[in-house]
């Protein structure tokens, strides 16, 4: 029997589906979150720390931060921040806390997930420090208090005049390893 | 063809003579945004009936002059570069005309600075949540108690007696008139669309996620609106109702509902602003009748959207609570699942969401009712000595 | 091209098998595209049923049939069977029949990979539809499956991710078959601007389906790990994001809904110059008009997201994409006007379709173009303005499509006349009964009705009702058309070769019924 005549074009594009296939399952989701970091799409901040600004300068103006908590329906935990709002100078550093207790009998394993708004104000929002890097470990009823610094970059557009960010605290449902029960 | 015409021409008129009309068109709203949009809405809505009055009159002209059985002879034109070249750049033209305003109105829509509120709206299944960042302020709102029963299948209650059914809520959200409202929207569970019509503000809302909106309210008044996002089996079921009000009877508003205490989120059975989880009544031993009275109203306002009012839950969907090994079972289980959740499942933690005593009198009532019979209390103090 | 016409001169047998094995041995390219046709009308009965079960539930307000849960379920098993079991086999199938006929080329290029593409289906649906009879029900989370939404569904989701998988494959088999048969198979000295328009638009599309198919393979693979095997794509605790389950899905689902309707512009651009006994205005316009349609599809997909939050910048980008597409779309109705212009025009039972496509799939375009006004969306977006504007471009854009086809190539495919009176029957009480259907859906969204909800303000009451009454008269209306296929399939007027007096086309060439095998020989009048 002969080759096949359309074995060329048919490799061709079954190769094309493939690739198709790697590009929405491969390619997609680091490219989304590569787009997101560039554009602050969804209000996504910086997921490492950064370092503090050094001989940064500082913006002749203050904006307002506004610190917002979610509790996810999983998470059987109190959150809130120490402080509803601050008056920041982009450029400088600042220190302020959430707390959150965990309610629950059990041990429980958190992961606080930070958004800002507007999004467009999220790639001048800097977390040098943040409990959202890590997921948190916490006893039966343990209360923490978990620190967040950052600071605004002084180029922060003018129009905007308040940033907004939240936490959002899942429980990831793991076990924890660190602590135990009771 | 004449049927098909005359449709077309009846449903345009309809629509020229009625556009005002509430049943049948978009309102305008009491916002500078919304009366915007409705606006471009109108005018694409024009350009539209043009564009299609043209294309239609050419057709049916052809259709009733160039039939065979009118003795029509065919052509023999296929072809001509200039008349595509007009057909293709009019409607650009057309549409670059149309971009201009409607680019114009989103910048504005998304210019959320120099708010003087700001009001954090969660979507819950399926109830929506609101926060007054500035004053502390924080309450469910759900489905009104007697809509919700009305709306059960086979309910036997006539729906037509309610004014805005489904459309009616336990808890309005309050907002002042003539003050430029920020909105934060984000969700608990799965995404939810929060929309108010009247304020042309629709926003999805992302567990994790956080998204802005505003509006200036310009009339006091009403507005209702709903879910647009599915958000599952009760999408349908959570209304949004905005009480606008003047600005004095708004900052009375708050005034009243302010909490004194440390903010605490809870919900209670009814009222409207946000009350302590503790209570001093939390510590003393309550009969089975109180535990029973209150616990129905907590269960069918929390628990028998999946659960169901009987009790029987959705097979493979939602557990049943009669009969169930956990219900029926040890005291702390029955705390724990209520109390805690179920990570990576549809129930959700309610120690954040009721009170001691509400949590407690719901844990009973499905003790001893829905064809449970264990016998037994549980009480606000064992919840108590939880936190 | 010669060395796949041979291979078929070494069968002996020019005839159908004996015996129901025909049907599933089959490798002839019309016993296949017969069993897709069928295929898609047992699948559209079923999803109209599902349609029929939504509308009684809104018929009034209150509930008083079934469960939300089950409603929703509903609404999502009604499009997933409409849009992959209906639309899509249907142009598959006319796809099968008509190609090789079209291009004179002997069969497709791949005939056994072509029973298997067909033979995988009806596992795939059976797998979907078997879901509503498992523990916890079929999936309810509307067919766009968003996360995490659909991620709280029962265990059954896992059949239906596999029945999409399986549904997905089964698509890019067929593409590939169709690719190839249409660069290999035509006609010695046919070119690609000789080709009819209904192999252009199904090139394009099969293109389509090849890139963006696999697309939502790897997104619903996505949800099926989120959901079994603990990844966090789409989950924020993870690190994931919901949101871009929606990209990905948009991705592929804006292209979809371009191969739900390029195949259809293909039959209409065959369908008017035949009864307007005049050629086609603009083929090369056409041709280019449907690959800019193609490319635009790609770009565009965020306009289903508008109200999720994005930036400035996107948000216009995508308004202004969005309403470039009307360009093409709009040169495509203006040359079908074109081509019925000093025609000599005759009303048969496919024109009468064809014209029903144009109006009412017009209607659906222009208010298409409404939506792509962003401000404008974000108060239409979720409302029953969105289920009017894709009912009027899916129904009578491309159900009428195929019934158009159908009725057009039915004495091609059987060799006698289709019932004239009964057809133009169906067309008109299909068409009377679809605007009571889905007009009043224009107003009641407008006016703030949420989609996918199974109860609703009595200030909508009225006009469900009337949709409710088209729903019931549309879909009562579709027995006729069986009638009518079956009554000509048994028997009538017997048809000639050419059919219609106006038709032009490679397929008119050959005898009515079209003989088991078509041109072993290639035709000549190319070279």
């Amino acid at each position: 029997m002969k080759s096949n005549p359309h074995l060329l074009l048919v490799g061709k594009l079954v190769t094309l589906s493939m690739a198709m296939f790697a590009f929405g399952y491969i390619v997609m989701p680091p490219l989304y979150n590569i787009i997101c970091d560039i554009t602050g799409l969804n209000g996504r901040t910086n997921s490492a720390a950064v370092s503090a600004p050094v001989g940064q300068e500082v913006a002749d103006r203050t904006i307002t931060v506004e610190f917002v908590s979610v509790i996810n329906s999983s998470a059987a935990w109190s959150f809130k921040p120490q402080v509803q709002t601050m008056e920041v100078i982009p450029g400088k550093t600042y220190t302020t806390n959430y707390i959150a207790k965990n309610l629950s009998g059990a041990a429980a394993v958190g992961q606080a997930v930070p958004s800002v708004a507007p999004s467009s104000a999220a790639k001048y929002f800097n977390k040098i420090e943040c409990f959202c890097f890590t997921r948190q470990e916490f006893e039966a009823r343990a209360e923490k208090e978990m620190p967040l610094i950052f600071f605004v970059e002084p180029d922060l557009p003018r129009s905007i005049d308040t940033i907004t960010l939240s936490y959002t605290y899942f429980n990831t449902g793991e076990e924890p390893e660190n602590v135990s029960d009771s | 063809m004449p049927t098909l015409s005359r449709l077309s021409l009846v449903a345009i008129l309809s629509l020229i003579g009625s556009a005002a009309r509430a049943d049948i068109n978009m309102p305008v709203g009491v916002t500078p945004i919304s009366k915007e949009v409705y606006g471009l809405h109108m005018l694409i809505f024009w350009i539209c009936c043009a564009i299609g009055t043209v294309v239609f009159a050419v057709m049916f002209y052809s259709i009733f002059k160039h039939r065979k059985s009118k003795g029509a002879v065919a052509a023999d034109f296929h072809e001509s570069t200039v008349v595509e070249i007009i057909w293709t750049a009019v409607p650009l033209v057309i549409l670059i005309a149309m971009a201009i305003p409607a680019a114009k109105t989103l910048i504005a829509m998304e210019d959320t600075s120099d708010a003087e509120v700001t009001i954090k709206v969660t979507g819950y299944q399926w109830k929506w949540h609101y926060e007054y960042l500035d004053s502390g302020i924080n309450f469910f709102s759900n489905l009104d108690a007697d809509h919700n029963a009305a709306r059960q299948v086979d309910s036997g209650i006539d729906v037509s007696q309610f004014d805005n059914y489904l459309k009616e809520v336990d808890n309005p959200l309050v907002l002042p008139v003539g003050k430029k409202v920020r909105f934060l929207h984000t969700s608990a569970d799965v995404i939810h669309s929060w929309w108010v019509p009247a304020l042309a503000v629709k926003k999805d809302a992302i567990p994790g996620f956080i998204n802005e909106n505003w509006a200036l309210i310009e009339e006091p008044g009403i507005y209702r609106g709903k879910c647009t996002e599915l958000c599952g089996r009760d999408h349908g079921f959570m209304p949004v109702v905005v009480r606008a009000l003047p600005e004095d009877e708004y900052n009375a508003w708050v005034a009243e509902n302010a909490p004194v205490e440390e903010p605490v989120m809870t919900e209670s059975t009814g009222a409207a602003t946000a009350t302590a989880v503790a209570s001093a009544d939390d510590d003393r031993e309550w009969s089975m009748d109180e535990l029973m009275a209150a616990g129905e109203t907590v269960y069918n306002n929390q628990c028998a959207s999946c659960h169901q009012v009987g009790g029987e839950g959705l097979a493979g969907a939602f557990p049943a609570i009669t009969g169930s090994a956990i219900a029926t079972g040890d005291h702390a289980a029955h705390i724990d699942i209520v109390y805690a959740g179920k990570p990576g499942s549809a129930m959700a933690a309610f120690a954040s969401r009721l009170s001691n005593s509400d949590m407690a009198a719901v844990l009973t009532y499905q003790r001893n009712a829905l064809g449970n019979s264990v016998g037994d209390t549980i009480q606000p103090s064992a919840i108590k000595a939880l936190r | 091209m010669s060395t796949a016409a041979a291979g078929h001169h070494e069968h002996d047998d020019h005839g159908p098998a004996k015996g129901w094995t025909r049907w599933l041995y089959t490798t002839n390219h019309k016993d296949i595209g017969t069993l897709y046709l069928l295929f898609a009308l047992v699948m559209f009965f079923i999803g109209g049923g599902m349609a029929l079960i939504i509308r009684a539930e809104l018929f009034q307000p209150g509930l008083q049939l079934v469960d939300p849960l089950f409603f929703n379920s509903m609404t999502t098993m009604h499009a997933l069977v409409m849009i992959f079991g209906v639309v899509m086999p249907a142009f598959v199938g006319l796809a099968n029949w008509m190609i090789p006929m079209m291009i004179g080329g002997p069969d497709m290029a791949l005939p056994r990979m072509n029973n298997w593409s067909f033979w995988i289906m009806p596992f795939a649906f059976l797998l979907l539809l078997s879901t509503l009879f498992m523990e916890g029900g079929g999936p309810a989370g509307g067919w766009t499956l968003y996360a995490p939404l659909s991620l709280q569904g029962p265990d059954s989701f896992a059949f239906v991710i596999f029945s999409i998988h399986f549904m997905g494959i089964s698509s890019v088999m067929g593409s590939i078959n169709i690719v190839a048969t249409i660069f290999n198979m035509r006609a010695p000295g046919m070119s690609l601007m000789q080709m009819p328009l209904f192999v252009w638009t199904w090139l394009i599309t099969a293109y389509l389906l090849i890139a963006v198919i696999p697309v939502l393979a790897g997104a619903v693979t996505m949800l099926l790990t989120d959901r079994f095997f603990g990844t966090s794509f789409f989950n924020a605790a993870g690190g994931g994001d919901p949101v871009m389950y929606q990209h990905i899905f948009w991705f592929f689902g804006h292209p979809e809904v371009y191969i739900l309707i390029l195949p259809a512009f293909g039959i209409i651009s065959s369908i008017i110059p035949t009864f307007a006994r005049k050629p086609l205005f603009g083929y090369a316009s056409m041709v280019y008009a449907t690959a800019s349609i193609a490319f635009l599809s790609f770009i565009v997909w965020a306009h289903h997201m508008f109200t999720v939050g994005m930036p400035l910048a996107g948000e216009m980008f995508f308004m202004f994409a969005t309403m470039m597409i009307s360009v093409p779309t709009g040169v495509k109705v203006f040359n079908w006007v074109a081509t019925m212009w000093r025609g000599s025009m005759t009303f048969e039972t496919p024109m009468l379709f064809a014209i029903g496509f144009l109006v009412m799939f017009t209607i659906g375009g222009l208010s298409g173009l409404m939506l792509a006004i962003t401000p404008a969306d974000i108060q239409y977006h979720d409302t029953y303005f969105v289920v009017a504007h894709f009912h009027y471009v899916l129904v009578p854009g491309a159900i009428y499509s195929i019934m158009a086809a159908t009725y057009y190539w039915l004495p091609k495919w059987t060799g006698n006349m289709y019932d004239e009176k009964w057809g133009k029957i169906h067309f008109w009480v299909s068409t009377v009964f679809l605007n009571v259907l889905f007009f009043p859906m224009h107003f009641v969204g407008l006016a703030g009705m949420p989609r996918r909800i199974p109860d609703y303000n009595l200030q909508f009451a009225d006009w469900n009702a009337i949709a409710t009454i088209g729903a019931f008269g549309f879909g009562f209306s579709q027995l006729i058309f069986v009638y009518v296929i079956f009554k000509c399939i048994k028997g009538g007027a017997k048809a000639t070769d050419e059919v219609w007096d106006g038709a032009e086309g490679l397929e008119w060439t050959v005898p009515s019924p079209a003989p088991y095998h078509t041109f072993e020989k290639p035709p000549a009048q190319y070279s």
